[in-house]
């Protein structure tokens, strides 16, 4: 919509190109994120309360009856916290990009469209009503209500006349996400017992999940990687602004369809399993696309890499400094992702979008 | 970093402008940005009067135009003037400061989602207000500190303190709206996380205690709040209110501006210090009510149908919003809410149907 007036992009509003070039070095650039996601994964495997050689964790992963303690650690403890902090990792990554894209909007992260707000509310219901108390437990509530707030999103900010503009959505999004947060701050008001378990939900954290909620997530953060990637073809165009795209045969409402599903997936798989997680897919794709430049067949593939290192250091880190205890990562990732942030809005102008 | 196009064409969505002639000075208006704000405030008069008479014991609107005036009964008078009149006075006034505050960032920012949270008010407010709640028993140092200075002030400083980083942070020969944006973004993401984390690690007592503060709440609110807020008032909305014709200029983007010979960063300065403060002493007042800074704007410009959100008609709209949330809290709901819960209950189906009835628009 951007250019709708502004046909030819000027000095000010044309996207930057990232700090990556050419088609070479920007496919240099994902192999190298891919290389440092896979020594995050193994740090996030080694380090912990109790640290564990790599030459261990190695033998540990190969052989599942190799004696000791480290073994059952690794197998039983590490290797799924990590595992599902690499699809948490790679799902807000991507559904950040995705979620910028679409709205063009640089504050827009995936609670724009009532995900965290719908995921919190049905959590919010499975304690009060149903009695539930492990993050495990409101993986299905809170993923149902992701998906139904997403699609009330999208019924409400497509009914009015213009359609579903970006505006519209997120506007209803918003509003949306005010009256969900509401509701469940009159349960939590009224029932203490309620509050006491959902304030541990609220903050995002990877600890406390059993090993089967990575496979539980998994399907949907694979389908909405794909939709993702799908869609990035599309989402360029869309950025020319939703006259030209048409012009150039693009289906802009099919595009918008697809880009939304991904989102609501990868968004509302990884807020179902780790609780809200806000600063990977508001702060990563910004990383991202001063890396790869504007073109989403780049951004989100890195966005959805950062996304891994980003939340596995997090998650690192906040087992590090409060030994014996540990920090939830969402916290660790707002207090640590901030100056790194605010030092890149500084050191160069961003992407307009 | 708008959500609608940076070259802005308000003049089409615009109603048509009437002119008015008076010998050689003439001017245009347009007729709804008249009437709507009178009608708003005709409508705030009733629901305050209502809202002055209902309660626990209930007293008729002549009683209460009486025990305003000075005359009726002794336990009329006390209650409309003692128990009732401050906590509708700090109503009012916190729905009028966050009103005007959120049409003044939603102008300056470009972007229908910016609010005084995006300029860290809420935030920093939330991390001085949960801090004295939550560490203020513990004994230490900084409880001492911190419970000496009160909780609504803990709040004011938290908030301006975090609204000064921010901008400081923004600060790069000049202030970018695009760049303070999203500083304020990152910086307020951080506050909500560190509450966030109060929350956890304190006795679940003073969490209910705090989360009751966050959701913005006018219980045992009276004239101890109102009285600084509505000096605040008294020096911030006319500031705000001759801002607008600066603001009608800054809308268009700041080179325009620039050349239309306003002098950018200083009235940006002005716009941004003068929202701060208003939001500020709304939230020390009362907690963050947030939904009313973001969304009465977007109702106010829909109903007047500008190009941008009106100053006065937010202002009187947010009060309006919050004295009949308020009023609705106490008298309605089974038990009292915050204030909070039902502004964001009664407001947000509002959005959503002037969204889903009205016409196509991507201006502010």
């Amino acid at each position: 919509m951007a250019q709708r007036t502004a046909a030819r992009p000027t000095e000010e509003t044309a996207p930057r190109p990232g700090l990556l070039r050419g088609t070479g070095s920007r496919a240099a650039g994902l192999w190298v994120l891919l290389v440092v996601a896979v020594a995050v994964c193994a740090l996030s495997i080694s380090v912990g309360t109790r640290p564990i050689g790599l030459g261990t964790v190695w033998h540990a992963l190969l052989d599942a009856s190799a004696p000791g303690d480290e073994t059952v650690i690794v197998r039983q403890l590490r290797v799924p916290r990590t595992l599902l902090g690499v699809l948490a990792g790679l799902a807000l990554g991507a559904s950040g990009a995705l979620m910028q894209g679409h709205t063009r909007n640089p504050l827009g992260d995936p609670g724009l469209l009532g995900v965290t707000a719908g995921a919190a509310f049905a959590v919010v219901l499975s304690i009060s009503l149903l009695g539930l108390r492990t993050p495990s437990a409101y993986i299905w509530p809170a993923l149902v209500g992701a998906l139904l707030a997403s699609i009330a999103v999208f019924a409400i900010g497509s009914a009015g006349r213009g359609g579903a503009t970006p505006v519209s959505l997120a506007l209803a999004g918003s509003a949306l996400t005010y009256l969900m947060f509401a509701l469940v701050q009159s349960v939590t008001i009224r029932e203490t017992t309620t509050l006491d378990a959902y304030r541990f939900w609220i903050v995002g954290a990877l600890a406390g999940r059993e090993a089967d909620v990575a496979v539980q997530v998994a399907p949907f953060v694979v389908v909405g990687l794909v939709l993702a990637v799908v869609n990035a073809p599309a989402l360029n165009l869309l950025g020319l602004g939703e006259d030209v795209a048409r012009g150039l045969g693009q289906r802009v409402w099919l595009a918008r369809v697809v880009g939304l599903a991904a989102l609501t997936l990868l968004a509302g798989a990884a807020t179902a399993a780790c609780g809200p997680i806000a600063f990977v897919g508001l702060v990563v794709p910004h990383v991202a696309r001063a890396l790869t430049g504007p073109d989403h067949r780049w951004l989100i593939p890195a966005s959805a890499l950062l996304g891994v290192i980003a939340l596995l250091l997090a998650d690192v880190l906040g087992r590090v400094v409060a030994r014996p205890g540990e920090l939830q990562v969402g916290i660790v990732l707002a207090v640590v992702g901030t100056p790194f942030f605010i030092a890149l809005v500084r050191r160069r102008r961003l992407v307009q979008l | 970093m708008t959500l609608a196009a940076p070259t802005r064409t308000p003049a089409t969505h615009a109603r048509p402008r009437r002119t008015l002639r008076v010998g050689p000075v003439s001017t245009t208006y347009r007729r709804r940005s008249l009437v709507v704000p009178v009608l708003v405030l005709l409508l705030l008069l009733v629901v305050a009067a209502l809202s002055l008479g209902r309660g626990d014991y209930p007293i008729s609107v002549p009683e209460v135009l009486g025990a305003l005036a000075g005359t009726g009964e002794d336990t009329a008078r006390f209650i409309v003037l003692e128990l009732r009149a401050p906590r509708v006075a700090v109503a009012v006034l916190v729905g009028l400061a966050l009103g005007v505050s959120g049409a003044l960032i939603q102008t300056f920012a470009r972007n229908p989602l910016a609010s005084p949270d995006v300029l860290g008010v809420t935030g920093g407010a939330a991390i001085g207000a949960v801090s004295v709640i939550v560490l203020g028993g513990s004994g230490t140092t900084a409880a001492g500190v911190l419970g000496g200075l009160g909780l609504p002030a803990a709040a004011l400083l938290g908030g301006l303190v975090m609204a000064g980083l921010i901008f400081g942070l923004a600060w790069q020969s000049g202030i970018d709206g695009y760049r303070l944006v999203l500083v304020g973004v990152g910086l307020s993401a951080m506050a909500q996380a560190v509450v966030s984390y109060l929350l956890t690690r304190s006795a679940l007592f003073d969490a209910a205690a705090a989360n009751v503060w966050l959701t913005g709440s006018l219980n045992g609110r009276g004239w101890d709040q109102a009285l600084p807020l509505a000096l605040a008032l008294l020096v911030l909305l006319p500031a705000a209110l001759a801002m607008t014709r600066v603001l009608s200029v800054l809308q268009f983007g700041d080179e325009t501006a620039r050349a239309l010979g306003v002098r950018v960063p200083l009235a940006q300065l002005a716009v941004v210090l003068v929202a701060v403060g208003l939001a500020a002493f709304a939230v020390s007042a009362a907690g963050p009510i947030q939904f009313v800074a973001l969304v009465v704007p977007q109702i106010a410009v829909r109903l007047t149908g500008g190009s941008r959100p009106p100053l006065l008609t937010s202002g009187l709209l947010g009060a309006l919003l919050l004295t009949a949330s308020d009023l609705v809290a106490r008298t309605v709901l089974p038990e009292t809410f915050p204030v909070g819960v039902v502004t964001a209950v009664v407001g947000a189906p509002y959005l959503l149907w002037l969204l889903v009835r009205g016409r196509r628009r991507s201006t502010l």
